[in-house]
């Protein structure tokens, strides 16, 4: 072919192009870091609630993402939820009473864990057991007892009328 | 005239004894006995629709005889595999009717194409070899013209020159005057007889132009209705006596082989109003 | 009647001798496939050809089909007053389905087509039958390399397709709607998974090896004659058309 090296400029451009597309699909659109992979270590923490919780979840420490949801399964010894949290081998000092919550990001969007540190000079490492969890409101539940509360409070008031 | 089949093997490089060869059930050669011998120039003539281009194929071994026997250099094709076809097919040059070049290359790149696919070759030697075939057909100066850009003659002496690339013994040529100007044509008229004088290939050459066959071939064959009609030196043929060989040599629009095609009585057809 | 049930009968039979030639022409290339590798520069020269050479329509088209994605996904997702979540829209409708499915049919009509056309005039001007005559294998020197070329270019094409939609639609919705950037881009983070970048992925490597199989087998096998060529490219669309569609739908299926 006359134009060799005109026809591999334009395919190395192209191929280029394609596998920077294919990076930018992979990296930028989605929210987990290259290379995370397999690395960091893997802690457990149980819950009564996990509510809407899904594996993927962000694990955030003051709303810095450090680990990710990994998998959620049910412990039938203790009857409670488990989620075995994947943390980045870089945050490797998180002590070991910290405790463990699940919020929600905003009125309606997803849910994830968040840490709050405790004081001890252990860190947490690979297989550990975070003891102290919060789990998640359930809207619902929050409502109805919103409403129980008011509708006890309207009793009593009409009770204390009803005295005088 | 030597008989057919009386010669020694070795001076008879493709021996076709009792070929039959059937497409869809119309029989195309029943029976065909045909020699071509070592360093001649061998014509196969023959009206259209005779098989002529199916009888290369058959050679070459691009189509398999359904009976009979093709041996081609002293190896019968149809027993040969794909490996040993491939093999054979190395020694054989052929020449399509339209030159066959491949369109993407240039004319360089065409006559160069058999050595890059089947040897080793530096480049400085690949570029003297393709030159020194191009020089032969007279078209050195057009190696860098793409395919294209060629007249139906250059075209040809490409294909030309690209099969003779690989030094074959045996050149095959279908059809090599179609549609060629004078000039063109004589050039490859006299290519045909130099390349098989000065290369000691043996040609064969498929035509239905009996002018220029005569003056090419040393021997030529005629067939017809599957079998072969006269064989001979062109000038015998000529001179020959038979009705078919005649009106073929002669050009005569009507004779053994009609100028009608089968139909029903002309009259008849027209009064009666029948389906046509 | 009964004529109409022999038609019907003789129809089917045709369609699965087709089929049948299908699968070995590709039981043939696969087959063939280490070996092909070896002539890298063929090979090279194809994914310019079927690659490169289609750039210019998919990057318009990915453009054209982001853009009508960020119009229509804003004027649905704003009736639920969530239009933030355009980017997450946007970005699954072109990474899982779009992206794969129309870079596929563009190829089918680009590379497709051309790439048929070509082995078809092959076929019909006797340089197939000269290859086989010079003892060079066609399948192997002219197929193979057409074929994985083909194969090559088609993910990288609908990854191609795909990013510049993504960017249409963030242009339409972001910069013409006012969707808020960091809304859009973060929504889209944190739904879209890896999971669904390789969905993708897979299927259009697969469009690859459909369409490409299909516009070299038409080619490949077209009667030699002007309008044979021109029946094999029309072929090629068609078929290749329908199968994307069927193909898509069954790996979606098969990946949900």
């Amino acid at each position: 072919m006359r134009a060799t090296r005109a026809v591999e400029l334009g395919t190395g451009m192209f191929v280029l192009l394609g596998f920077a597309a294919l990076f930018f699909l992979v990296t930028q659109i989605t929210n987990r870091e290259v290379g995370f992979g397999d690395a960091g270590y893997r802690v457990t923490a149980s819950f009564d609630q996990v509510g809407g919780l899904k594996p993927g979840a962000p694990v955030s420490m003051s709303g810095v993402t450090v680990g990710r949801v990994e998998s959620i399964g049910y412990d039938f010894a203790l009857y409670q939820a488990v989620v075995v949290l994947r943390i980045d081998g870089r945050y490797d000092r998180i002590p070991a009473d910290s405790d463990a919550s699940i919020f929600t990001a905003g009125l309606l969007g997803g849910q994830y864990v968040g840490i709050a540190p405790g004081g001890s000079e252990t860190f947490l490492k690979d297989g550990d057991r975070i003891e102290f969890t919060q789990s998640a409101i359930v809207l619902e539940n929050l409502i109805s007892k919103f409403l129980f509360s008011k509708a006890g409070e309207q009793g009593t008031a009409a009770g204390t009328e009803g005295t005088n | 005239m030597p008989q057919a089949g009386s010669e020694p093997k070795d001076s008879c490089v493709v021996r076709v004894r009792g070929l039959r060869y059937a497409v869809g059930g119309r029989e195309i050669f029943s029976a065909l006995d045909l020699d071509v011998e070592r360093g001649s120039v061998t014509a196969i003539m023959g009206p259209s629709g005779t098989g002529k281009t199916t009888l290369l194929r058959l050679i070459t071994g691009q189509l398999i005889a359904d009976a009979g026997e093709v041996t081609v250099a002293g190896q019968e094709v149809r027993l040969l595999g794909r490996v040993g076809l491939y093999a054979l097919r190395r020694r054989m040059g052929m020449l399509f009717q339209n030159g066959a070049l491949l369109s993407d290359l240039d004319v360089y790149e065409n006559v160069a194409f058999p050595l890059r696919e089947h040897t080793r070759l530096p480049e400085p030697l690949i570029r003297n070899i393709v030159l020194t075939k191009l020089h032969a057909v007279g078209l050195r100066g057009a190696a860098r013209l793409m395919t294209y850009e060629l007249s139906g003659g250059m075209a040809r002496r490409v294909a030309l020159a690209r099969a003779i690339v690989m030094d074959p013994e045996i050149l095959i040529y279908d059809e090599p005057f179609v549609g060629l100007d004078p000039i063109s044509l004589g050039v490859v008229l006299r290519l045909i007889r130099e390349l098989n004088d000065a290369l000691g290939i043996t040609s064969i050459v498929v035509s239905h132009d009996v002018r220029e066959i005569s003056a090419v071939a040393d021997r030529a064959y005629l067939l017809s209705g599957g079998r072969v009609a006269a064989s001979g030196r062109p000038a015998s043929l000529l001179e020959s006596e038979s009705g078919e060989v005649r009106q073929f040599m002669k050009g005569l629009p009507d004779g053994p082989v009609p100028f009608h095609y089968p139909a029903p009585d002309y009259a008849e057809q027209l009064l009666g109003g029948g389906p046509t | 009647m009964r004529h109409v049930v022999r038609e019907l009968v003789r129809g089917a039979v045709d369609s699965l001798v087709l089929l049948g030639r299908y699968a070995r022409f590709v039981a043939r290339l696969l087959a063939e496939t280490p070996r092909a590798l070896l002539r890298f520069g063929l090979v090279v020269e194809q994914v310019y050809k079927s690659g490169a050479l289609s750039l210019v329509i998919i990057m318009l088209s990915g453009l054209f089909v982001g853009m009508v994605l960020g119009l229509q996904g804003f004027d649905l997702l704003e009736r639920f007053g969530s239009e933030e979540s355009l980017g997450t829209a946007a970005a699954l409708g072109l990474v899982k389905e779009l992206g794969p499915v129309v870079a596929a049919l563009l190829f089918a009509g680009r590379a497709g087509t051309a790439l048929a056309s070509e082995l078809g005039l092959m076929r019909a001007t006797d340089q197939l039958s000269a290859m086989e005559m010079m003892a060079v294998d066609p399948v192997r020197r002219v197929v193979m390399p057409r074929f994985l070329g083909g194969v090559v270019a088609m993910p990288l094409l609908a990854g191609i397709f795909s990013m510049i939609g993504i960017f249409g639609a963030q242009l339409v919705g972001v910069q013409m709607m006012g969707v808020d950037s960091g809304q859009f881009w973060s929504q889209m983070q944190g739904a879209v998974e890896r999971g669904d970048v390789m969905e993708g992925v897979v299927k259009s490597c697969v469009f690859g090896v459909a369409c490409s199989a299909i516009a070299v087998y038409e080619g490949y096998h077209s009667v030699p004659t002007a309008e044979g060529v021109g029946r094999a490219t029309t072929r090629t669309v068609v078929i290749s058309s329908v199968m994307v569609l069927l193909l898509d739908y069954m790996l979606t299926a098969v990946m949900m």
